[in-house]
């Protein structure tokens, strides 16, 4: 299991929620199982969303790893200038 | 300050790394061009047959289009071609539709300036008679260009039943976005504070300022073949826009990136691409746009205007116990996520235990904004700034000592979410302490100001090709256009890896079917992520030279290293042979194999956030209220600054638009919703006599995330100078300055007002 | 509407061309007579992209009539250079690395170069208030500062 923060607007689409637990071994299947187990969820990250993982962001990629203890943090999708 | 790596990381290699070429500080490949007049850029490209294209816009800040009558316009002498939202189509993504939408309104016109209706002529003079033959009939509708006004129920809806994602109830149809971050309790933290300061600040409108306007030469022939050359940050993002508006493949157009005058988020979006396009398509000649100054101010992107709410408490010792903001920002007619992005900024510097953003995007009858450098924290950064100061002044406590004490460092769970990791915020607060600027008298009427910052950075899509050619000179080809001298310093790195002169290296900038997808060039990226695909693809040319001496040499290949630009055997039982250099393997490359490139694509990530620290002297006037920049100073974490003097450059370009934020710059609108100052004279600027020298002070906290310890320079440095002068300004005059920018007129109104 | 027939020295060369009488100098070099390096950032005077030399005085090209450059000279940022020599203003600027996107490069060159033909040993604050007329949005002028500085000393000393 790892352990997802989600930004703080999106608790609206977890039931009140800004920690979730999903199983997933790299972000690809995380950002699947969130959507799954939260289906409200779904069309947020489908629009397009970031991850921080262990403090890195990763904008998209779906298969970069995540330990049981990583600390896994759910980011709108972000630009620069 | 040395940070080692640690071991495993991309960038443990660092620790024990000697640079001989990064570092350094060559002229610029690019430069001779540049100072003879030779470069080329948006305006300058011409083809035979051109044609001249200019654009009907909207005078109405919001109004329905009832018809559009061009038959006039057609019927004129020269006249080859007229375009409007009719002649493209209909996008899927509701992002692509809103930024075809802002090319040509469709339905409906959204602010003063909005484009209509284009006409391709034999003359830009013919074009511009052809525009005032066209019959629009509109439907005046009520407009709103102000921020907060605009959430009122009672204001005029842009947007009628568009639904927006995730708007919380209670707010009207205008608001498009919506966005929550932070951590801990507020209630416990402001019950642990000594004092607590609650304030509200509002920001203007500012524009990017690039002095090269907008400019593009497109064809397209009856084969559906186009080719664009544009002033662009992104070739490839003009490319996939263009074709996708017009209709047709992204192989079928090719897009070439002239040398661009200036960008600074600016130019990553389309406004002429697109048409020009599709009066080429229509007229089967090259067509040629380029916007006046006064079309880049009312049509092209500015930045969000702001109005924010602080709250920050404070305990007598200077601990912040916690932080709280609620942002509400208008970027125009257009849903965008720049509040969003100030929100994730706004308490970045700070290691608090409660924290909380809130953000509101709230569409107005203003132009659709575009990136701004670091967009969205200059002004978030600038409120929290200010209150933590205010509380500084209240408290009696040292600017910088109540920063330090706050500090965000490694092991930091951050305002946005994520932990960081090795940053450098510390080390520059300690450096601007150490500064002999911070412990300089100041004379009357004078005031220092403090402010930190904080910008991500990003990386993203990258594709670097490398030939080595039979000459031992090497050609780098990357698709990112060179904004500030990242073709130097991409040639720096692959002299670097290759271990070869950096006269002997040429960076070219392709166009978009001469390498692989690229994305643009923003969030500060390129010499981050170019750098880093630049690196690897020297490590493929690399292991394919030594392949070839190890070949020659007939022994295993990898019993062969890569020393000084030169193969060497390596291990006891590799053989004795003298060093193979490049260019003799180069030069036998056709007898061992064929030529010998490296190439290297990847989603890059691990960009490294960055964080400055800028001082300010400031000397106000109080008679007149005109406030003069006496001496200032930028401290910034550039991870490893591969070309000093273009850090430098990036850190003191960065202070000097925040500077131009903070006192003079600004969209002043009238009650008709109509721009007033579209132009270098009412829309100032800072000029070379409002300045002083801007000392720029570069720190190198490596990043952890690339091979040379590299961050993104380009961003951070607009982000501190708006709170650092206010706060300056808000000393010097004895009142706290709340609204930018801080003109003269009123820093005398709150002179007055505190008398 | 008849065309106007105008003669003229561009960077030394006796140059002839017919322009609209509301045609802008700059509008001329750039588009007919092929000289691009003179930038319009503004065409309002406000920019000084346009800088160009007229018999020696430093003016904006953007509001200078073609027609009005009969027989007078024109000097333009290519004409800078002799030949493959830079001038110290040229090398000073890529020395200082000044400029970042190079768009105001050729403004800047031709208005400093007047400044040190009227006055060879400038102070900074002449420099600055000289150049207050060349907007960058680049460099917060820092660099170009020292730059035009450097140029005045070498060029006093040669
Ligand atoms: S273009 Fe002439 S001053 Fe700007
Ligand atoms: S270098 Fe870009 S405007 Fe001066």
């Amino acid at each position: 299991m790892v352990k997802v923060t989600l930004w703080g607007s999106l608790r609206s689409a977890t039931g009140g929620l800004t920690e979730v637990e999903v199983e997933a071994k790299n972000t690809g299947e995380m950002l699947k199982a969130l959507a799954k187990k939260y289906p409200a969820l779904d069309p947020i990250i489908e629009g397009g969303v970031s991850v921080a993982i262990d403090g890195l962001i990763y904008k998209e990629a779906w298969f970069t790893p995540i330990k049981p203890d990583s600390e896994v943090v759910l980011l709108p999708y972000m630009k620069g200038g | 300050m040395v940070t080692e790596y640690k071991e495993g990381s991309v960038g443990a290699e660092f620790n024990k790394r000697e640079f001989k070429v990064v570092g350094t500080r060559p002229p610029r490949p690019d430069g001779v061009d540049k100072v003879t007049g030779r470069a080329l850029f948006g305006a300058d490209f011409t083809a035979p047959g051109m044609l001249h294209a200019t654009v009907l816009r909207s005078p109405h800040a919001h109004a329905r289009i009832v018809s559009i009558d061009t038959s006039g316009a057609l019927a004129m002498d020269g006249v080859k071609a007229v375009v409007t939202s009719e002649d493209f189509v209909k996008q899927t993504s509701s992002g692509n539709q809103d930024t075809l939408d802002n090319c040509m309104a469709r339905g409906k016109v959204f602010y003063d300036g909005h484009a209509i209706v284009a006409v391709a002529a034999t003359s830009v003079k013919i074009a511009n008679a052809a525009l005032k033959l066209i019959k629009v009939e509109y439907e005046i509708l009520p407009h709103e260009t102000d921020v907060d006004a605009a959430m009122l129920d009672s204001a005029p809806v842009l947007h009628e039943g568009r639904k927006f994602r995730n708007i919380p109830e209670g707010n009207n149809a205008n608001v498009s976005g919506y966005w929550e971050f932070g951590h801990g309790d507020m209630d416990e933290g402001f019950a642990k504070a000594d004092i607590v300061i609650e304030r509200s600040f509002k920001t203007a409108a500012t524009h990017q300022g690039y002095i090269e306007p907008h400019a593009t030469l497109a064809t397209m022939g009856p084969d559906g073949r186009g080719e664009i050359w544009v002033c662009t940050q992104g070739q490839f993002m003009v490319r996939d826009l263009a074709a996708a508006f017009v209709g047709i493949e992204a192989s079928q157009l090719r897009v070439t990136a002239s040398e661009i005058g200036g960008g600074f988020g600016g130019k990553t979006t389309v406004y002429l691409e697109p048409v020009a396009l599709a009066l080429a398509k229509k007229s089967g000649r090259p067509v040629k746009m380029v916007m006046t100054r006064e079309e880049v101010f009312r049509a092209s992107g500015p930045t969000t205007s702001s109005s924010t709410d602080v709250k920050i408490g404070m305990t007598k010792d200077g601990r912040i116990t916690a932080g709280q903001a609620k942002l509400r920002y208008q970027g125009g007619a257009f849903p965008n996520i720049t509040a969003m992005l100030g929100a994730m900024t706004a308490f970045a510097s700070y290691d608090l235990e409660a924290v909380q953003t809130q953000a509101w995007n709230v569409l107005t009858n203003r132009p659709k904004q575009a990136a701004y450098r670091a967009p969205g924290a200059p002004m978030a950064i600038y409120t929290v700034e200010s209150v933590v100061d205010e509380l500084c002044q209240k408290l009696g406590l040292d600017p910088l000592e109540v920063r330090l004490l706050n500090a965000a460092k490694k092991g930091t769970l951050s305002s946005y979410g994520p932990t960081f990791d090795e940053i450098g915020l510390v080390a520059t607060l300690e450096a601007a302490k150490a500064h002999p600027h911070y412990a300089a008298p100041l004379g009357p009427n004078q005031g220092r100001g403090v402010s930190c910052g904080f910008w991500f950075n990003f990386a993203g899509n990258t594709s670097v090709s490398m030939n080595i050619n039979e000459d031992g000179t090497v050609a780098v080809i990357e698709g990112n256009p060179d904004i500030g001298g990242s073709r130097a310093s991409i040639s720096m790195m692959a002299a670097e890896e290759l271990g070869i002169p950096l006269e002997k290296v040429r960076t070219i900038v392709a166009d978009t079917n001469a390498i692989g997808f690229n994305d643009v060039t923003d969030g500060s990226r390129v010499t981050f992520a170019v750098g880093l695909a630049t690196i690897k693809a020297a490590r493929a040319a690399i292991q394919n030279m030594c392949g070839r001496a190890a070949q020659i040499w007939g022994i295993d290949a990898d019993a062969v290293d890569w020393v000084d630009g030169a193969a060497v055997p390596t291990g006891h039982n590799a053989g004795d042979f003298p060093p193979m250099s490049l260019a003799k393997i180069a030069a036998d490359s056709a007898k061992t194999g064929g030529p010998i490139a490296g190439h290297f694509e990847v989603n890059a990530d691990g960009a490294g956030v960055s964080f400055g620290v800028h001082l300010v002297d400031v000397e106000v006037d109080p008679e007149t209220g005109f406030t003069e920049i006496k001496r200032y100073t930028v401290f910034q974490d550039a991870g490893k600054a591969i070309h000093p003097d273009y850090v430098e450059g990036q850190m003191q370009g960065g202070a000097v638009q925040g500077i131009g934020w903070a006192l003079n710059e600004e969209y002043i609108y009238g009650e008709d919703g109509k721009l007033q100052n579209a132009g270098f004279l009412d829309y100032r600027i800072p000029v070379a006599s409002d300045l002083p020298m801007i000392d720029a002070v570069i720190l190198e906290i490596p990043n952890p995330g690339h091979p040379y310890g590299v961050r993104g320079v380009g961003e951070t440095g607009i982000v501190p100078p708006l709170a650092a002068v206010a706060n300056g300004v808000s000393h010097a005059a004895g009142v706290r300055m709340t609204e930018l920018p801080m003109s003269p007129p009123r820093i005398l109104a709150a002179i007055d007002g505190a008398k | 509407m008849s065309k106007i027939h105008v003669s003229t020295s561009i960077n030394g060369d006796a140059v002839e061309y017919l322009c609209e009488p509301e045609e802008t100098l700059l509008d001329v070099l750039r588009n007919r007579v092929g000289l691009t390096g003179a930038k319009e950032g503004c065409g309002s005077g406000d920019c000084g992209a346009c800088s160009v030399a007229l018999d020696g005085r430093l003016v904006c090209s953007c509001l200078v009539l073609a027609a009005e450059a009969e027989g007078k000279t024109v000097s333009t940022v290519e004409g800078i250079a002799e030949g493959e020599n830079l001038h110290v203003l040229q090398q000073k600027l890529l020395d200082h690395a000044a400029l970042q996107c190079g768009i105001c490069t050729p403004g800047i060159l031709i208005a400093s170069k007047a400044l040190l033909e009227k006055n060879p040993d400038p102070t900074e604050t002449e420099v600055r208030y000289w150049l207050a007329g060349n907007l960058c949005r680049c460099t917060g002028y820092d660099k170009i500062i020292r730059a035009v500085m450097d140029a005045a000393a070498e060029m006093r000393g040669a």
